[in-house]
């Protein structure tokens, strides 16, 4: 094998530092900071400070609203990233079909991206808040009693859609390339066969695609997990009740709004602990399977 | 966005230093919550305030809800940059109080700064809220309300009801609610903001029924709630009941409810005096009238406790600065600020004088029922239930009851369990703060 090599020791490590720099500073820095904080117990203005331990982790996961988060961000994500993929994955296939004006329905299936997902929160609050929501009042009319503001499940149901929403475009252009990358001849070996189109997509297109989907996986279980909270917090903030309360969410919660800043640093250690173990659990089981052509 | 809006303050800081020197004056930052109506009487206030004199300059910045801009001072403190004032609303008043060392008291600033803070000027019921148990005013009161009843004169007229005669007490609400439901002269009877601090906290002390114990916090730190006594429970079982066909709606949690009574989806509305000033520019026929008491109290109604904000001014400024604060309070202090501030956005007026003449130039004649908030403030001397409402976290526990109630109000629980469960989880959350 060919090993590029150096004329100069240092300067590996110099091409290395800036992007090392940022991962200091914006990961292990912070990373370090909710550490230390999670074994102390501080008052909101950081004037009194004292070592407890392990007494926050205790508390916090002797909480049953802290369970409770743990079951609403599992259904949330599980919803979020499978709507998402299938979603994309359906316009995806169907996009291909299309032979006039393809580019057209491409870059409109893939421009809500460019959303910020508090825009995006926003723009479904306003589709479907009770009082003023543009689809509520159809909604009410055609007998549904439409309250997402008392309603748990209606309020979990809403920010599931705009959260995947956002995410279709994402995935979208994955699928459209993933397409793109497998060969025609397969196809149309399977179509001379006398293979139907169902047949054809699931035993030639589906897994073709597996690296791509697997990919997608990854990124859209990080998503659900922690972009999402611009979402949460522009449309439910949490409640009714804690019923759409995320992981995350908590954390805010506790942290920025209720200045326990102990559990709030707590939560994120273990919210840490959480992603690396999923992504190891992905990378090790998961990838086994994939079959990268 | 946090890192976003630090970027954005340390531009504007950035901005202000360069500019500084210009114009060789000392820039006082006030943070803020005031949207709307209340908004704009902020920057009437801050430019005139700014025209008055040449050493100062106001910069009003508005900083997100009554919470978030507590969460952004307390934040910027922590990171070495708080601003010279903030508005802090009356549940944080306990968290500021306990920040010693964080804060510089409002009656210190005006004494170092050579001015004489003359405390019978101010309305005594809010002054002494604000201040610590020796006397010494920690915040200075900026805007003081007080919750009364709103309500929509067409839809009451649509019902069948007397315009000139709004329900009294509860019982009265609930059955005028049922009868704009039923009449089919709106789509709701009666909705509220903020049900934590009407319904549980202003309905304690205007029912003359403790909220908390050791005088609702006002006597020592480690109070337990008690608002899971039958006045409460059949309170708020009368809310749910009438929650379940829509005879009551649910707006949220702080004061999105104002939304639908502008909107004249409500008949009824119950919401803080400040919510005036949105209420008169949207033109609609309204009526106001006192918050109403509960029939089964004995004493009721008694008086309901200071709302709204105060100005807490942060410690490790510079003299300059401080000067320039003391400076503004003064400017607030003055008669005719306080008339416009009292008359424009439904705030109290912090000065006795601003209300004799507010009184003396025939406004209340004017406009009916905009003295409401102040008789129903100062009518009776307050007793040890009415005084007013002070826990480290009770921003939390306003969540703890909010959360109970949003599950009341779905129907999964009864007022009992929700009341009950909210003080198990609100006493838990109490004796966490304090550290036991």
């Amino acid at each position: 094998m060919n090993r590029a090599t150096f004329p100069h020791k240092f300067l590996p490590y110099l091409l290395l530092l800036p992007q090392l720099a940022i991962t200091v500073v914006f990961f292990y820095w912070p990373a370090g900071q909710a550490l230390r904080q999670s074994l102390l117990r501080e008052d909101a203005f950081g004037l009194k400070t004292q070592f407890v331990g392990l007494s926050n982790f205790k508390r916090v996961l002797a909480d049953p609203a802290y369970v409770n988060s743990i079951t609403v961000t599992v259904v949330f994500s599980i919803a979020t990233a499978f709507i998402s993929m299938a979603v994309a994955l359906l316009l995806a296939v169907q996009a291909e079909k299309v032979i006039r004006g393809k580019t057209f329905y491409r870059t409109l299936l893939i421009w809500p991206y460019a959303v910020a997902p508090a825009i995006a929160g926003m723009l479904w609050l306003f589709l479907f808040n009770p009082s003023f929501g543009t689809l509520a009042y159809p909604l009410r009319l055609m007998g549904l009693n439409w309250d997402p503001l008392l309603n748990g499940p209606q309020a979990m149901t809403m920010i599931i859609m705009a959260a995947s929403w956002k995410q279709i475009s994402y995935n979208f252009i994955f699928f459209v390339a993933g397409l793109q990358a497998i060969p025609r001849t397969l196809i149309e070996a399977a179509a001379i066969d006398g293979a139907t189109a169902r047949k054809r997509f699931w035993t030639i297109v589906f897994p073709l695609l597996a690296p791509t989907s697997f990919f997608l996986l990854v990124v859209n279980t990080v998503y659900a997990l922690f972009d999402t909270f611009g979402i949460i917090h522009a449309v439910t903030g949490g409640g009714p009740g804690k019923t759409t309360e995320t992981l995350v969410y908590k954390v805010y919660n506790d942290g920025f709004v209720n200045l326990i800043l102990g559990d709030s640093a707590a939560q994120s250690v273990i919210l840490m602990v959480i992603v690396i173990a999923l992504t190891a659990i992905q990378f090790r089981y998961i990838e086994r399977r994939v079959h990268y052509g | 966005m946090k890192r976003r809006s630090m970027l954005a303050a340390a531009f504007l800081a950035m901005a202000v230093t360069a500019a500084g020197p210009a114009f060789a004056k000392t820039q006082i930052s006030w943070w803020h919550a005031m949207t709307g109506a209340n908004n704009e009487v902020v920057d009437k206030i801050a430019k005139d305030f700014n025209a008055s004199q040449q050493d100062f300059e106001l910069v009003p910045v508005f900083k997100g809800t009554y919470p978030e801009t507590l969460n952004a001072g307390i934040a910027a403190f922590r990171a070495g940059q708080p601003p010279d004032i903030i508005q802090v609303f009356d549940v944080g008043t306990g968290v500021m109080m306990n920040a010693e060392g964080a804060i510089k008291p409002a009656a210190e600033v005006l004494t170092d700064a050579g001015m004489t803070f003359d405390k019978s000027q101010y309305l005594p019921g809010i002054v002494a809220y604000y201040s610590r148990p020796d006397g010494t005013m920690l915040s200075f009161p900026y805007n003081s309300s007080s919750p009364i009843l709103y309500f929509n004169k067409d839809i009451f007229a649509k019902a069948g009801l007397d315009a000139d005669n709004p329900p009294k007490t509860w019982n009265e609400v609930w059955d005028a609610a049922k009868k704009i439901k039923a009449s089919g002269a709106a789509p709701c009877g009666y909705t509220s903001t903020w049900l934590t601090w009407i319904h549980t906290e202003n309905f304690a002390a205007w029912n003359d029924t403790p909220f908390a114990t050791k005088e609702n916090g006002l006597a020592g730190q480690d109070a337990e709630l008690e608002i899971n006594k039958p006045l409460f429970v059949n309170h708020f079982q009368a809310l749910a009941d009438l929650a379940k066909d829509g005879t009551f709606k649910y707006g949220g949690r702080t004061s999105e409810a104002k939304q639908i009574f502008l909107a004249g989806e409500c008949g009824i509305f119950t919401e803080s005096s400040g919510g005036l000033g949105d209420i008169v520019k949207s033109g609609m026929k309204y009526g106001i009238g006192q918050l109403p008491y509960d029939s089964d109290a004995p004493g009721a109604p008694q008086n309901t406790i200071p709302g709204g904000a105060s100005l807490w001014v942060f410690a490790g400024k510079s003299a300059d600065q401080y000067k320039g604060v003391a400076a503004f309070f003064a400017y607030l202090s003055k008669t005719e600020v306080q008339t416009y501030l009292h008359q424009k956005s439904g705030y109290l007026p912090v000065t006795l004088k601003a209300y004799e003449e507010t009184k003396k130039s025939g406004f209340y004649e004017q406009n009916p029922g905009r003295e409401t908030p102040i008789t129903q403030m100062m009518g009776k001397e307050p007793t040890a239930n009415s005084k007013g409402v002070r826990l480290v976290n009770l921003p939390q526990v306003r969540d703890i009851e909010n959360e109970e109630f949003e599950k009341m109000l779905a129907g999964e629980q009864t007022a009992q369990q929700a009341l009950d469960s909210a003080v198990k989880r609100g006493n838990e959350a109490i004796k966490q703060a304090l550290g036991n």
